[in-house]
């Protein structure tokens, strides 16, 4: 059914018509909406059986996720930004007893300075521990990507991160089709657990393994996220065929046909630049858009086959290997290994810095041209950065950084509020 | 040889010899009817009190439940010597997840079992004192407030052992451990204020708190037993001698743990909603020293450089645990 | 695509109305996105959000620049904040006051855009009039429907019916009514 609605009521509607069994609720900005509309329906006694668990942090929620889901129940929780770092040591250890979770990733920045806004550099935090990664580029996604995740996470027995854009998405108006719940239950079947804790056939989850089969186990992580790299594009299609909806998959292309630039990126900001990218195409520009959907897995293959054919990528992206450059962009520059072409990296958009479709468009005529630095920080202000780094050299003592540029920019409000 | 009498005291220890009690009171390590959750062949040191407080603790678990239990583990000696790659000792469905955690993988384990209306499956959460009174605080507060209904063990050797005995919030004062070594003017653990997980737990007003000491295995077993007949959050606390760690012989673990509760260092009681119910009343009172001397964690208090200053705020702590929670009858002050 | 900001204060209904706003276009099978200005504002505290309505799929997600409408909920925000910024020279602006434009000092900006397109509206009064509560947001969501013609009446109340129930919702609708009716009559 299609409702204007909001981007967190929409997931909670897809979460809750995924029948989870318990959900475990930790407030945080911006994912808070989630869990509360889902307590709200568990309240009411919409979404039954299901247990709603209060808890008193991420670590205890992805804790109670962990052990709900190794009884067989199938368990959700939501998160963002410091909360994921809390739960961290218990995301790690979901993914390495292959437990599948589904939770949802409201990414935001990470403090200090502490930031509220959106930038991808939570999740992708968590890039090494096992837990698959998807992204939406809007809410429509982010409720089809739910699904599709209790699907997957479940058949593979591995867990898995929606990921969706703190305040952009998850506090966005805007159109969605709420499917009904036969269509849900014809495509995801109840959870049928590879391990379960049941006394009547007792086993052990979680036992020390030493130098002699560590290593298996890991590989079989990677072996899982190998065969998810087969059944991401199967299940997308699967889904297309009982919702009717295109969402989901490894990567989408718009526009690569013939384009000689082609932009990488992940999440809300593919609007915006498909926006441009039409815009300029409009005026003649063979350019086009490569969006990543599964970060993890990362589909090298199917990145390169999209690359191969263009003579230069830009890689946008909402975090910041501090020391490197991106993170996104080195994957990215991985897949495209020995393939000869240009690649940039502009690093845009980091605790929620406003990517303003007249900053794209000189940045991608500059990657045309081929005059971009191998790194960009797009709407850096150098004079307020130089400022700083004159001061440090000026006087031992030189303050907090984020106070001083704070008060350099002279920032009270912003301009609108 | 005539007939010998048997004194009621006669090995001097104060306890009762199993042979004089009759065989239904009797506790038999190798009864047909024991479950052996934590099967032979595991790899704890000899003597370890967490071993045998776990034993007897799960298999009255078991008893209890009808055999319907799910044991939840937090890293720590208990979970690294019964489950050593590719063996596990366990007879019951167990998982272990992170250090800090076992309070609230228990709880999605009872929130699983309510959701599939398997309210005859049980749940029990343990952990050393290092996972409860530590870094599994957060968890366990929360598990507690929420009432969730999970039994929680905690086997507190009062440090932490599985990494080589270092300090814990639960390490007595003037104890050495490997971060409180025996040095300087005031050698060994400081005396701090202290952090009384059953009182900490009485004060979430659950349903049940009980500590048990593995001198008095009947003791355990009833009151684990009696935590098991109750639903909601319930916690027991078991003072668990480690010869490695402590300093003591292996025969002398349950020497040790009778001594604690005799010298009043460990107060035995049970608690209901937040108020002392029944306390097991000392029998033989006994000087702090009497337990301190066997143990090599305080030497540095005796010997050639002797602290008797120390000594003595050690019985001041006993004696407080015995005014406070009136260990001494009448007759045997 | 139709832009619009609406300025106000924490706890004037300024997202809600925004929100509103976009399902009232949604009622009508158009396309609309609402979003707040993300930040972790207190009550009292300037807001604002944002409303685009188009026709077709709405794909980009950059705040608003250029605005075809600004509706401002507390005057007192004129002085503090470049309300204005980016309004287009065609653009429509509806301002909660009981005051003329005139007497707000808004005569000579007002004149120098197109006729009819600025409005004054006692939204607040409206509010208490109909609510008993002094929330300016859904007078001035009627009120802009009215003055920039974009969505109708009825839809304004359906959206209202969407978002509230019994007395609540049956005084906006009349709050909506009114606001209406005025800005109408004042137009024609």
């Amino acid at each position: 059914m299609l409702k204007q609605i909001e981007g967190s009521k929409a997931v909670a509607e897809a979460v809750a018509l995924c029948r989870p069994e318990v959900i475990c609720a930790y407030p945080i900005s911006p994912q808070t909406h989630i869990v509360e509309a889902l307590g709200e329906m568990v309240k009411s006694q919409r979404l039954s059986p299901c247990e709603y668990i209060n808890v008193e942090s991420e670590f205890a929620a992805m804790s109670v996720s962990i052990g709900a889901s190794a009884a067989g129940a199938r368990a959700y929780t939501a998160t963002a930004s410091q909360g994921l770092l809390f739960m961290t040591e218990a995301v790690y250890n979901a993914a390495g007893l292959g437990l599948p979770i589904v939770m949802t990733v409201a990414n935001r920045a990470i403090g200090a300075p502490i930031n509220i806004w959106n930038d991808h550099s939570d999740s992708l935090s968590q890039r090494d521990s096992g837990w698959m990664q998807l992204f939406a580029e809007n809410n429509q996604e982010a409720v089809d990507l739910h699904i599709q995740a209790f699907r997957l996470a479940e058949e593979l027995s591995m867990p898995i991160m929606v990921c969706m854009d703190g305040y952009i998405l998850t506090h966005a108006f805007e159109r969605v089709d709420i499917p009904s719940q036969e269509e849900v239950d014809a495509y995801l079947p109840p959870f049928e657990p590879r391990q379960v804790l049941d006394p009547s056939e007792p086993i052990t989850i979680g036992a020390m393994v030493g130098p002699e089969a560590f290593m298996e186990v890991k590989y079989l992580a990677h072996a899982k996220q190998m065969q998810a790299i087969e059944r991401i594009p199967e299940l997308a299609s699967e889904f297309r065929s009982v919702f009717g909806r295109e969402n989901g998959g490894l990567v989408r292309t718009y526009r690569v046909e013939d384009a000689e630039t082609v932009i990488v990126a992940m999440g809300s900001v593919i609007g915006t630049i498909k926006d441009v990218v039409d815009e300029m195409r409009d005026e003649g520009h063979r350019i086009g858009v490569l969006t990543i959907v599964s970060y993890r897995p990362f589909p090298l293959e199917q990145v390169r086959s999209a690359l191969l054919h263009c003579k230069r990528f830009l890689v946008l992206e909402k975090s910041l290997a501090v020391g490197m450059g991106g993170i996104l962009a080195t994957d990215v520059r991985m897949a495209v290994t020995g393939a000869g072409l240009m690649g940039y990296t502009a690093i845009a958009g980091l605790g929620g810095r406003p990517i303003f479709k007249s900053q794209l468009h000189p940045l991608f005529r500059q990657a045309e041209k081929e005059e971009l630095p191998p790194v960009t920080f797009l709407d850096l202000d150098w004079e307020a950065v130089n400022r700083q780094l004159e001061r440090e050299r000026q006087t031992r003592r030189s303050g907090p950084v984020a106070e001083n540029i704070l008060h350099d920019k002279g920032i009270v409000s912003a301009k609108f509020g | 040889m005539g007939f010998q009498p048997i004194k009621f005291y006669q090995t001097g220890t104060y306890t009762v010899g199993n042979r004089l009690l009759s065989p239904d009171q009797r506790s038999v390590q190798a009864d047909e009817a024991r479950s052996n959750s934590i099967n032979s062949g595991h790899r704890a040191c000899q003597g370890c009190g967490e071993a045998l407080g776990a034993r007897y603790a799960i298999d009255a678990a078991m008893a209890e439940s009808h055999g319907q239990l799910i044991a939840v583990n937090a890293t720590g000696c208990l979970e690294v010597f019964s489950t050593p790659y590719p063996e596990s000792s366990w007879q019951v469905p167990w998982i272990h997840s992170v250090f800090g955690n076992a309070p609230a993988v228990a709880t999605g384990i009872a929130a699983a079992m309510k959701v599939k209306g398997r309210t005859d499956v049980r749940v029990v959460a343990q952990g050393g004192d290092g996972g409860t009174t530590d870094i599994g605080f957060g968890c366990l507060s929360g598990m507690f407030e929420r009432n969730d209904d999970v039994l929680y063990i905690c086997y507190d050797n009062e440090a932490y052992m599985n990494t080589g005995v270092q300090r814990s919030s639960a390490t007595p004062p003037a104890a050495r451990t490997a971060t409180t070594m025996p040095v300087g003017p005031e050698p060994g653990n400081p005396f701090g204020q202290g952090k009384n997980l059953p009182e900490i737990a009485m004060a979430h007003g659950i349903p049940y708190v009980a500590t048990a000491t593995v001198a008095d295995l009947r003791d355990l077993e009833y009151k684990v037993r009696r935590a098991m007949r109750m639903h909601g959050a319930r916690y027991i606390h078991l003072f668990v001698p480690c010869p490695l760690g402590w300093g003591t012989a292996s025969h002398d673990t349950i020497r040790i743990a009778r001594l604690a509760k005799e010298s009043g260092l460990f107060p035995v009681f049970e608690a209901e909603h937040g108020e002392v119910t029944s306390v097991l009343k000392i029998r033989r009172k006994v000087g702090v020293e009497e337990y301190l001397l066997p143990q090599k964690r305080f030497a540095h208090l005796f010997g050639s450089h002797p602290h008797p200053e120390m000594v003595s705020r050690i019985q001041e702590i006993a004696e407080r645990n015995i005014r406070k929670y009136g260990l001494l009858d009448e007759e045997a002050a | 695509m139709f832009q619009v900001r609406i300025h106000g204060r924490g706890g004037q209904g300024v997202v809600t109305a925004a929100e509103m706003l976009s399902i009232a276009a949604f009622e009508e099978g158009r396309h609309a996105q609402a979003f707040p200005s993300f930040g972790s504002e207190r009550t009292g505290a300037p807001v604002v959000a944002f409303c685009r309505i188009s026709d077709r799929e709405i794909r980009t997600r950059e705040p608003i620049v250029e605005a075809d409408a600004v509706i401002i909920q507390d005057p007192t925000l004129l002085h503090q904040i470049a309300v204005f910024a980016g309004l287009k020279p065609e653009g429509y602006v509806l301002l909660n006051s009981r005051h003329s434009l005139e007497e707000l000092g808004l005569g000579e900006f007002a004149d120098a855009h197109e006729k009819g397109h600025f409005f004054s509206l006692p939204a607040t009064e409206i509010g208490i009039r109909h609510i008993g509560r002094p929330i300016p947001n859904i007078p001035l969501l009627a009120g802009f429907a009215a003055l920039s013609g974009l969505i109708r009446l009825e839809s304004v109340i359906g959206a209202i019916n969407a978002r509230f129930k019994g007395k609540v919702a049956s005084g906006n609708i009349a709050a909506a009514e009114e606001a209406y009716r005025l800005v109408k009559e004042a137009s024609c």
